[in-house]
């Protein structure tokens, strides 16, 4: 094949999973269609399949599940958990929470900032980590606790911490 | 996810919102059922009038185990007499107190008394619909609870003329997407109509305007998880349990600098230091006990001299903290209680919804006075303007976040002005905590 006709062909091949994704976000908007209350459900759903809810998702869903995009928008914007930014192939989260802070969650933050060369709240640039904060996950007694693709590791060491990420790498 | 945590109690036949957890399987329906399961239900649809057991929790004396203490059979019955075209049942599982994690462990540990629990509630306020809104962070109780009613559905335990009585009712599980506030009530019926989690104005309350604007009944989860043992067993059993004011048993997740972290369940009005030192083990290192932490967010530090004082709602609130739902956590001598303040305060502002000033502008002026202060930059009158804007914010903030956010600093002035004192006055930190400042 030349080039050009692997390129087309890759294109294609792009255009037919994205239109397979849409295909399935309208599936899930269809099994939730006409109940109360169902919005937060199938973001939820759509960042499932998607990993971030991008603009033509928000405005797909708006129209199928026919309320305002306006809507839509104001409530993937008020909760965390909804992203509308491309996020890395595995998130690491360190757990901010009471427990976790008396036991130096904030050190274990810098040492993964420093060792990941990001802030949190960002992605490596080889779209590798996620790194972010969240609030408690519940396991307090393990405290500090980290999720690395919903992993815990708890009693974490800060030494350690170069260990556990080269597991994921 | 941590299958389950080490729990503590001071007499294990108090057990009763724990009664189950680790003793049964939680995906297996006959495991419940073969320790009573269902049998408080079928008592309820099947012997009693709705007003019977609404006065049946109301003489158990049992008080709200979200964090307010209100009387619920109390809650009930305004939720029963309200008027409206439906009404609805909810349980707050939203537990977003960071450091508390008793009600996931019963979510996960038995979800079908919380099934059960909510039915009955259903009967006697006469819902027929009910949910379970659980946080997105709890992803083992959400499938746990899901299949337990599904179990339930199939066994006829919920769902259409349940032990063929006219008493019908569905139950759905709403997964929440990370906000703190929409444990908050109001925020949560809004939630669970797939809106955003802003608050509303009280009143009206949820009683005669809840979900859909219908009289709405919303209880915690470990509310819930004492009911069936309630009608079983009779209110007036339960009212013997605990003290006067403040019945039955708590649950407390013990975290921090404490030597056995886990769940206890105590009757109330057991004392602090019963629960940190002779279940909880103590501080450990040889470190010293510097302050316990109750209610989360909302709630306050008590210090060492009130480590005699009774968990108790009216108590606790007499010194400055409150119950909240049961996060407890020990901080050692090495904790610094301004620097405790601001992580309070950096949380409820990041969580604060924005709809009302003091809740949005109020929150954050605190942070920074905090911030400066911790930073080495405060001043001797930063103190006063603390407490100051802290009694402004609890008078103005349209919710409950707002009107308690200031409750941590107040705590820590009240017992621990020294050290803000040595902050701004000495630029020292006595513990040794802020960097800028050692
Ligand atoms: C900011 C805020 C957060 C709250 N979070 C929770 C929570 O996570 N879980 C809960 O059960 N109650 C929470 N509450 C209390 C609820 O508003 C409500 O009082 C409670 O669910 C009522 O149930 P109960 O009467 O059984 O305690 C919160 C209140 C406020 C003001
Ligand atoms: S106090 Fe005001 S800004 Fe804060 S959460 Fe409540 S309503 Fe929102
Ligand atoms: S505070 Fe970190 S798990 Fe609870």
């Amino acid at each position: 094949m030349s080039t050009k006709t692997i390129s087309q062909e890759i294109e294609k091949q792009e255009l037919d999973s994205d239109q397979q994704r849409f295909a399935e976000l309208d599936k899930i908007i269809a099994a939730n269609k006409g109940q109360a209350g169902v919005l937060i459900n199938v973001l939820h759903k759509a960042q499932q399949l998607y990993g971030y809810l991008p603009r033509e998702v928000q405005l797909r869903i708006a129209e199928k599940l026919e309320v305002p995009f306006s809507k839509v928008y104001s409530v993937v914007s008020f909760y965390s958990l909804f992203s509308t930014e491309l996020q890395g192939e595995k998130t690491i989260e360190v757990c901010t929470g009471t427990a976790c802070y008396v036991k130096g969650a904030a050190d274990v933050v810098s040492k993964l900032e420093s060792e990941l060369g990001i802030a949190a709240g960002d992605t490596t640039e080889d779209g590798l980590f996620t790194l972010k904060t969240t609030r408690c996950v519940g396991v307090c007694s393990l405290a500090p606790v980290i999720l690395v693709e919903d992993d815990v590791h708890g009693d974490i060491e800060i030494d350690k911490t170069a260990e556990l990420l080269d597991k994921y790498k | 996810m941590q299958e389950q945590e080490e729990i503590y109690s001071l007499e294990d036949q108090k057990r009763i919102a724990l009664r189950n957890c680790g003793l049964i399987d939680p995906e297996e329906i006959r495991d419940y059922i073969a320790r009573d399961g269902y049998k408080a239900l079928a008592k309820t649809v099947r012997r009693s009038s709705p007003p019977e057991i609404i006065a049946e929790v109301k003489s158990s004396g049992l008080r709200g185990r979200g964090g307010g203490g209100f009387p619920t059979g109390v809650k009930w019955e305004l939720t029963r007499e309200a008027v409206g075209r439906e009404k609805y049942v909810i349980c707050n599982a939203d537990e977003g107190d960071p450091g508390a994690f008793m009600d996931r462990s019963l979510l996960e540990g038995d979800p079908h008394s919380i099934v059960e629990g909510l039915t009955i509630a259903a009967y006697a306020v006469g819902a027929q619909q009910g949910y379970v809104y659980v946080r997105a962070e709890y992803p083992l109780a959400v499938r746990r609870l899901e299949k337990a009613i599904t179990d339930a559905k199939e066994l006829g335990l919920i769902g259409k003329n349940i032990f063929r009585s006219n008493f019908s009712f569905d139950l759905e599980v709403r997964v929440g997407a990370g906000a703190f506030v929409c444990g908050e009530e109001t925020a949560l019926l809004n939630s669970v109509q797939g809106d955003r989690g802003d608050p509303r104005g009280k009143p009206p309350f949820p009683a005669t305007e809840g979900l859909w604007g219908q009289p709405t009944v919303i209880n915690n989860v470990e509310t819930l998880a004492n009911i069936p043992q309630i009608i079983l067993k009779g209110g007036d059993w339960y009212s013997q349990l605990g003290t006067a004011d403040s019945t039955g048993t708590k649950v407390f997740a013990l975290a921090g600098d404490v030597c056995n972290t886990g769940l206890v369940e105590v009757p109330m009005g057991t004392t602090l230091k019963e629960i940190i030192f002779d279940l909880g083990g103590g501080i450990p290192d040889n470190k010293g006990f510097k302050a316990a932490q109750t209610g989360g967010p909302s709630g306050g530090c008590l210090p060492e001299e009130h480590l005699d004082i009774p968990m108790e709602y009216d108590t606790l609130i007499e010194v400055g903290s409150m119950m909240g739902s049961g996060g407890l956590i020990v901080m050692d001598e090495e904790t610094c209680m301004v620097d405790v303040a601001r992580f309070y305060l950096e949380f409820t502002q990041d969580e604060a919804c924005g709809k009302c000033t003091p809740g949005r502008v109020g929150t954050k002026r605190l942070l920074e006075t905090l911030n400066k202060i911790v930073e080495g930059r405060g001043e001797v009158e930063d103190i006063e303007k603390l407490k100051a804007l802290s009694r402004d914010i609890k008078k103005t903030a349209l919710c409950g976040l707002g009107q308690s956010a200031p409750n941590p600093i107040l705590s820590t002035l009240q017992y621990f002005e020294e050290e803000y004192k040595a902050h701004v006055i000495d630029k020292d930190c006595p513990a040794g905590v802020c960097e800028e400042l050692v």
